[in-house]
């Protein structure tokens, strides 16, 4: 049995590691603190192994180079910090309804605007979602820690090439620059996914979805498949389409593609939940600060649980519903003036009573107020 | 290649939105719009193939073809 | 029914096109067609990338691999199509608001890098598509929906603003000189680098109308009789010089190529890797 390979590392540098065991072969990103060692890892380690790095001009150029590398066929990903990430939106929307894989990591730091760099926030958690102008569906997954770092850093590559879709790696300055050992896997033991491409001479429409696929198969540009990717509503020919039958129908598919998959493409943790009457939900780095407090509570005899959400959209609807029934209260602690908190109050509606503990001043939140939020409204 | 006895401007109404540029900048004058304003060949003899009708229809309507071709 | 060059070319079953009667895009982009034809390029190896606007609808109509991207940003999608795959050929068409207001970082950036990406510049001095106003080349004091007082800005001169900027090829035709546009593709084209040309076009429709510059026909003899060779230019008298504008190739040279200079880093690395 060979010797694991630890390392200490980063959050930052493990996404790139994890990046180039998925398979990244090309980068496109502007530097922005609290995000620049990607770019910088990116541009050290691509050339060595044939891949491609390019620093662009600004943070639009950035991910629509980065959507031209996808498009002629390799892994992309950029990777960016709060303005950045405003400034990357409309090519969010253009990768959405083009369905190019594409993963874009945004290390959250406080904003509005240039804000409070660089300290953490969990801020742009909605923007994840509606940030881009339009309705569509997004993947966003944030972690908690270096190894997960790693980890759904691989499954937003494999997200990414399944369904032919934007994935956002959410995650924040805590995660991305905190050190921690982590476990690098075999490669052998990391499973990959690539985009299915069309067969040799195959009659090949380009957005046509064929029995068993979930989403149309991609031809890269230059394979010779001659067609035609636009940011207009089209038919399954690519070509720019104004049948409101059509946009229906693509739109849909666009949605449901994602919606339909939750089994797939949602993953969360339980920490103390079996017995649980109160539950905390948080996800991130936060979550980690939650888990702290959770143990405190427990063991103050409060029968409190953390539920922490990794895949943070599409959310996980069934599991945050069965925690709403299970419990009377629930708290949503996140480093922002209530964001996801919405997101969760959809979700449980009546079922339980929700409260919120946030603060987006560039402090993360500490264990004792967590305790003591737990303490005054459970 | 085919011979110059072989080519003739041909023209696809469907196409033509009128523009008046083959007509216009015709060296020969052989070209004109009809009365639904689509361009028409109405002298094929002064014809000279030059193609600038070709050249600068912006609705690919007009063009030096075959005779043969359909 | 249609020419052997459009039927090989286009996607003859998305014609007619949008565009207006009078209209030069057409011209300008069968001519890219014809550049295209004589260079004997491979179809499938060939990518054709646009912005928004009305010249940016031309991929949709030709059959390469074409991409129709978002306002301004074709020469960043371009830019990371060619470095992902240097073989290909990649061609930008792109309006002169698309290129050179809301995309205008990426023009003088990719100009600087000398990346090997023909851009082709239907420029006709105002927005078509969204209904007329006024554009980084619509002339000091001419009109616009958006300057119907006259236009105080003065204009930018595309071709030399790339040219300025670093492109290593850099030139200016019109609508009219069919011929003249063709060899400038080509040359363009066949340039190792970041090629430039800019087409002075034509939008009866909108500039035409606003500042009532006549017909499309009209618009046309104006292009063919107000545009001259920059070395023809030298020799007018001064009193001829009035009312001129300059045609012809402003750069041609030869520097290092962005994805062929990424190339040797790549090659560098690996040789140096084999030999540790």
């Amino acid at each position: 049995m060979s010797k694991k390979n630890i390392k200490l590392m980063q959050g930052n540098e493990a996404c790139v590691e994890a990046a180039l065991m998925a398979g990244m072969k090309f980068f496109a990103g502007y530097p922005i603190t609290p995000s620049t060692e990607l770019a910088e890892l990116s541009a050290e380690k691509l050339p060595r192994i044939g891949g491609k790095f390019i620093q662009m001009e600004d943070e639009i150029a950035g991910i629509a180079a980065a959507i031209g590398g996808s498009i002629a066929g390799l892994k992309s990903m950029t990777a960016t910090s709060g303005p950045g990430f405003s400034l990357k939106q409309e090519n969010i929307g253009y990768a959405a309804i083009a369905e190019i894989p594409l993963v874009i990591v945004n290390v959250m730091r406080g904003g509005p605007s240039t804000g409070l760099p660089t300290s953490p926030a969990q801020g742009d958690v909605m923007q994840a979602k509606w940030g881009t102008h339009g309705d569509h569906a997004i993947i966003a997954l944030s972690p908690q820690s270096v190894m997960e770092t790693f980890d759904i850093t691989i499954k937003a590559f494999n997200l990414a090439e399944k369904y032919r879709t934007p994935v956002i790696v959410l995650t924040d300055e805590v995660v991305g620059h905190m050190r921690e050992k982590i476990e690098i896997p075999e490669p052998g033991d990391i499973e990959i996914f690539d985009r299915k491409v069309p067969g040799p001479g195959e009659d090949y429409l380009p957005y046509r979805l064929e029995e068993g696929d979930i989403v149309p198969k991609m031809a890269p540009f230059g394979a010779g498949y001659r067609y035609h990717i636009t940011g207009l509503f089209h038919d399954e020919t690519g070509f720019p389409s104004n049948s409101t039958d059509n946009a229906d129908i693509m739109l849909k598919r666009m949605i449901s593609k994602i919606e339909d998959n939750r089994e797939d493409i949602v993953m969360y943790d339980e920490f103390m939940m079996e017995d649980a009457e109160y539950a905390i939900i948080s996800y991130g780095s936060t979550a980690r600060t939650v888990r702290n407090a959770v143990k405190t509570l427990r063991e103050q005899g409060m029968k409190v649980g953390l539920f922490r959400p990794i895949t943070i959209w599409p959310s996980a609807e069934k599991e945050i519903k069965a925690v709403g029934r299970q419990v009377k209260k629930i708290i949503v602690a996140e480093m922002n003036m209530g964001q996801y908190v919405q997101e969760i109050e959809r979700i449980v509606k009546s079922d339980a009573e929700v409260f919120h503990l946030g603060r987006a001043n560039g402090e993360v939140l500490m264990p004792i107020e967590v305790v003591q939020k737990a303490k005054e409204v459970f | 290649m085919k011979s110059k006895d072989q080519l003739e401007v041909k023209i696809n109404p469907d196409w033509c939105k009128g523009c008046g540029n083959c007509v216009s900048f015709c060296p020969t004058n052989v070209l004109a719009l009809d009365h639904h304003g689509k361009s028409t060949m109405v002298n094929r003899e002064g014809c000279i193939l030059c193609g600038m009708c070709e050249k600068l229809c912006p609705d690919f309507a007009i063009w030096i073809g075959g005779k043969e071709d359909e | 029914m249609t020419s052997e060059i459009v039927q090989k070319y286009f996607r003859i079953e998305n014609l007619p096109h949008i565009w207006c009667p009078g209209c030069s895009n057409g011209v300008v982009t069968r001519a890219l067609t014809m550049a295209i034809d004589e260079l004997g390029l491979d179809q499938d190896n060939v990518v054709v990338v646009s912005g928004i606007g009305c010249s940016s609808r031309a991929p949709g109509y030709l059959d390469f691999n074409t991409l129709h991207t978002t306002h301004g940003r074709g020469l960043a999608f371009a830019t990371g199509i060619k470095l992902a795959n240097p073989k290909l050929d990649v061609i930008l068409i792109a309006g002169d608001g698309d290129v050179s207001a809301i995309g205008g970082n990426h023009l003088i950036h990719a100009a600087r890098r000398n990346i090997d990406i023909t851009t082709i510049v239907f420029n006709n001095n105002i927005y078509g598509m969204t209904g007329g106003q006024y554009s980084p080349t619509t002339p000091t004091a001419a009109k616009g929906t958006t300057a119907p007082h006259g236009n105080i800005d003065k204009p930018f001169d595309i071709a030399q603003l790339a040219a300025a900027a670093g492109a290593t090829y850099s030139s200016r035709t019109t609508a009219y000189h069919v011929n003249q546009m063709v060899k400038y593709f080509k040359d363009a084209i066949s340039n190792k680098g970041f090629s430039m040309v800019e087409v002075a076009s034509i939008c009866p429709t909108y500039y035409g109308r606003k500042n009532k510059s006549g017909s499309g026909v009209q618009m046309m003899q104006a292009l063919k009789n107000d545009f001259i060779d920059k070395m023809a230019y030298e020799k007018l008298p001064e009193e001829k010089k009035e009312g001129k504008h300059l045609m012809g190739v402003f750069k041609n040279i030869t520097l290092p190529e962005y994805t062929a200079e990424y190339q040797r880093v790549i090659d560098a690395l690996q040789g140096g890797e084999n030999n540790e």
